[in-house]
């Protein structure tokens, strides 16, 4: 057969993906090693809702530079709406509006923030006036019976708010702290009783709201605390953590009791916070570039997707150097294993378990499912409801594991929800068959291999520069098809042939 | 030995990896329209049929589940009978009863089964466990094959099968499959089977491999398995190098057993056939293989191709 159409097209795919990459290493300065983790977040704050026909407006509460956080940059994302930013007592808002807006309405901010090492004390504020706590009756009465044992135990403003904390925060039921939280407070209705309360006091407090800047990426949602004045400046105290003092790690959105996002002319809000700890260098290649070389270019690139879809895709994109891997090692080594892919979507949840936690948990899940197929076997039941037992079966071992694991203390038993189920079904049906009719060993012998493929996918998939190098120049999967295309027309033998063979040599 | 120095002199000793089958020659050989006519075996055995080639009679199919209940019922007629699936690979699935004691069935083995434990196995058969890829599936019941008496000494519980690799018409290697106690009376090298190598102008069988070691006798029955000569050698051949015309794959393995009152009947065929052919020659398949695809002088007739590979091919290796 022609080889040679397979080597033009491999080729072309070839010096496509090399020269794409080194046009973006040479030419746009794209960091090839990961850099340092800075202290540079991109935060993204995405708005859903349907409109009802009336003319739309959004308010949301944006991040301002302080002395704690600066903002590198900022986008909004919106389809013909218009925008206006405003400032008023402190906090900064964005305002979305358009007359016609019709259907699902997608708006999105985003935004670059830098921690800043400083060290400045908070800023000096004098005269600040309290607001009436509005208490009356009853309330007023129980407020002030609350401030009193607070005061009694504390000896200065801030023990005194740590004491009302721990009074309204007591699960020992106290008749005046029900009178004005109510059932089940949330955490703000809580604050805000402990501002109103030291406003008969004359001691300014207010509410303030943000977010949690962690290492960790995902999903965030505004945290509550609250600031009260002392020796003329503000001081945060935050009630889960007890943390009083400049709270370093909170980055700010808005102070008061208002909501985050308030909508007029819509219904059904919907809002994801993402937040995204990056390196700096791929930030400062991007912008760069973005400011001068192609806007456009930019615009179709993976760093300017939706946090979250950069996120499944940073995952996803490492799945072909797993996969390219298991070419090698089915068909140039000749390790067996059971199914085709299913090594790899081994290796993806051990992303979530770890690898030595991973390989227990999948090696127990399969031996416990193994003896009970084995079990099932007598049972002579057809193929299909036996496949669902088992299934059935092995959601229900894992549910097992994960609370024996949680009461033992173990919390990566907890991560083996993640395991592909319908995988290690077939693949305990797969290896009882194989077990009954090429015997235990040729069963052990896949077993093994499946495991050592997936472990070997999983050290490499997981590496900081194979994630980095995937997801700042996907054009290397270009390169990775080419070579695999290749492999696919490789006709030498597989290294553990040599070893079946090697009788045919010594004639 | 060095890793490049091991696939150098299997290179040069015309071994052929797994690869090099797939890439070079199945791939390459084997239309994959053409799969279905022998990976499901009751479209081969009307094929063979139509062509005039025997094949083990056909005694009935099961093809849905409501059938299995009438299995015990159609059995009554038969005392002993092969049951098989469809589509089946690797000599999986399949169960040889040679009689019948009351409502047991013996197997080859010397194994009783009940008619429940029938039943569930053609319940298995019917939903794809056997078959490639897990697809539905038809149960075989077909005639149990009573081998040559020639075969007696060098056999165990079971039926030796032949197995001939014809490239483009031409049988290029054979091999004798014996069946061992720990085969289970089946005729795979995977489970235990011993693989001996034929030589294809004589019918002389060579060297015997049985589990990667090479051996003289037959572990069971003690008797030599080597220099043991093939009856109707030719008509076996003949019987191969059709095949190539029935069902227009260029790389086939054809499976024939040898029946004491019915003669050679073909059993099986295989577009990816094994490798372990190559040990038990003690010989590479590349060098036949090559020579003819350099030499392809098409020759028409089967016979022609037939005495070709008898005179010219097997002084190749």
């Amino acid at each position: 057969m022609n080889n040679r159409h397979l080597y033009i097209l491999c080729a072309i795919l070839f010096f496509a993906g090399l020269g794409f990459f080194l046009y973006k290493v040479v030419y746009l300065g794209f960091p090839l090693l990961p850099g340092q983790k800075t202290d540079v977040w991109e935060v993204e704050v995405k708005i859903n809702f349907n409109t009802t026909g009336r003319p739309v407006k959004v308010l949301l509460y944006a991040p301002r530079t302080s002395s704690d956080f600066s903002i590198v940059n900022e986008n909004f994302i919106s389809k013909g709406y218009g925008i206006s930013i405003s400032t008023l007592d402190g906090n900064r808002q964005v305002a979305w509006s358009l007359r016609n807006a019709r259907g699902q309405q997608t708006l999105y901010y985003r935004a670059m923030i830098e921690k800043m090492v400083t060290g400045e004390p908070p800023a000096v504020s004098k005269n600040v006036k309290v607001a009436p706590s509005e208490y009356e009756g009853a309330e007023l009465e129980a407020a002030t019976a609350i401030l009193l044992e607070a005061k009694q135990k504390s000896a200065d403003r801030i023990t005194l708010v740590m004491q009302l904390i721990d009074i309204i925060d007591s699960p020992a039921s106290n008749d005046n702290v029900n009178l004005l939280v109510g059932e089940n407070p949330s955490q703000q209705r809580k604050i805000e009783t402990i501002i109103r309360i030291l406003s008969l006091d004359e001691i300014p407090a207010r509410m303030v709201h943000g977010l949690h800047m962690t290492e960790q990426y995902g999903k965030s949602s505004p945290a509550t605390w609250l600031e009260i004045h002392v020796d003329d400046k503000w001081t945060g105290i935050d009630p889960v953590t007890r943390q009083t003092g400049k709270l370093v790690n909170y980055l700010v959105l808005w102070k008061g009791t208002d909501r985050m996002i308030n909508l007029t002319g819509g219904e059904n809000l919907n809002v994801a916070i993402n937040i995204k700890q990056s390196g700096m260098e791929s930030i400062i290649a991007a912008s760069t570039r973005e400011k001068t070389v192609h806007p456009d270019f930019w615009r179709y690139s993976l760093l300017n997707l939706p946090l979250d879809t950069q996120r499944v895709y940073s995952i996803l994109l490492t799945v072909p150097i797993g996969v390219f891997l298991l070419v090698l090692l089915r068909n140039i080594i000749g390790v067996k294993t059971f199914g085709t892919f299913m090594p790899i979507l081994i290796a993806i949840s051990f992303r979530e378990t770890q690898l030595v936690a991973g390989l227990v948990l999948f090696t127990l899940l399969i031996s416990i499912g193994l003896a009970i197929r084995f079990y099932l076997e007598k049972l002579k039941l057809l193929l299909v409801p036996r496949l669902a037992s088992v299934l059935i079966i092995v959601i229900l071992l894992m549910l097992f594991m994960s609370i024996l694991g949680h009461n033992l203390g173990l919390e990566s038993g907890l991560s083996v929800a993640l395991f592909p189920m319908v995988i290690i079904t077939m693949t305990i049906e797969r290896m009882s068959i194989v077990w009954e009719e090429r015997g235990a060993g040729e069963a052990i012998n896949q077993g093994i291999g499946s495991l050592a493929t997936a472990a070997i996918a999983f050290l490499v998939m997981s590496m900081d520069q194979v994630e980095h190098l995937v997801t700042i120049f996907p054009e290397v999967l270009f390169i990775l098809l080419s070579i695999t295309m290749l492999l696919g027309r490789y006709s030498g033998y597989r290294l553990l042939e040599l070893h079946r063979f090697k009788a045919l040599v010594n004639k | 030995m060095s890793i490049l120095g091991l696939v150098n002199k299997l290179s040069n000793t015309g071994v052929m990896g797994i690869n090099k089958r797939n890439c070079d020659y199945t791939l390459r050989y084997n239309p994959r329209k053409y799969y279905p006519l022998v990976d499901d075996k009751l479209r081969t055995k009307q094929l063979a049929i139509d062509a005039g080639i025997a094949v083990p009679e056909l005694y009935g199919v099961i093809e849905i589940e409501h059938q299995i209940r009438e299995l015990p019922e159609f059995l009554k007629k038969y005392s002993d009978f092969v049951l098989k699936p469809a589509q089946g690979t690797g000599g999986e699935g399949i169960e040889i009863i040679v009689g019948k004691i009351k409502n047991l069935y013996r197997k080859s083995s010397g194994n009783l089964v009940t008619e429940e434990q029938l039943q569930h196995h053609v319940s298995n058969i019917l939903n794809g466990l056997f078959s490639l890829g897990g697809h539905e599936d038809k149960a075989i019941i077909e005639y149990r094959v009573k081998f040559d008496p020639v075969f007696d000494a060098i056999s165990y519980q079971g039926v030796p099968d032949i197995r001939i690799i014809v490239f483009l018409g031409f049988p290029v290697m054979a091999m004798l499959r014996l069946p061992t106690h720990m085969s289970g009376g089946k005729a795979n090298l995977h489970k235990g089977a011993i693989g001996v190598g034929i030589d294809i102008a004589t019918g002389r069988t060579l060297n015997a491999v049985w589990k990667n070691d090479v051996i003289t006798e037959h572990p069971d029955t003690r008797n030599p398995v080597t220099g043991f000569e093939i009856p109707k050698w030719d008509e076996l051949l003949m019987i191969a190098a059709k095949c190539y015309g029935l069902t227009g794959l260029g790389y086939l393995g054809v499976d024939i057993v040898l029946d004491r009152v019915k003669g050679p009947l073909v059993l099986e065929m295989n577009a990816r056939p094994g490798l372990n052919i190559q040990i038990a020659n003690n010989m590479g398949l590349l060098h036949r293989l090559e020579f003819i695809q350099t030499n392809a002088m098409r020759l028409g007739s089967v016979f022609d191709r037939v005495s070709y590979s008898r005179k010219v091919l097997t002084r190749i290796n």
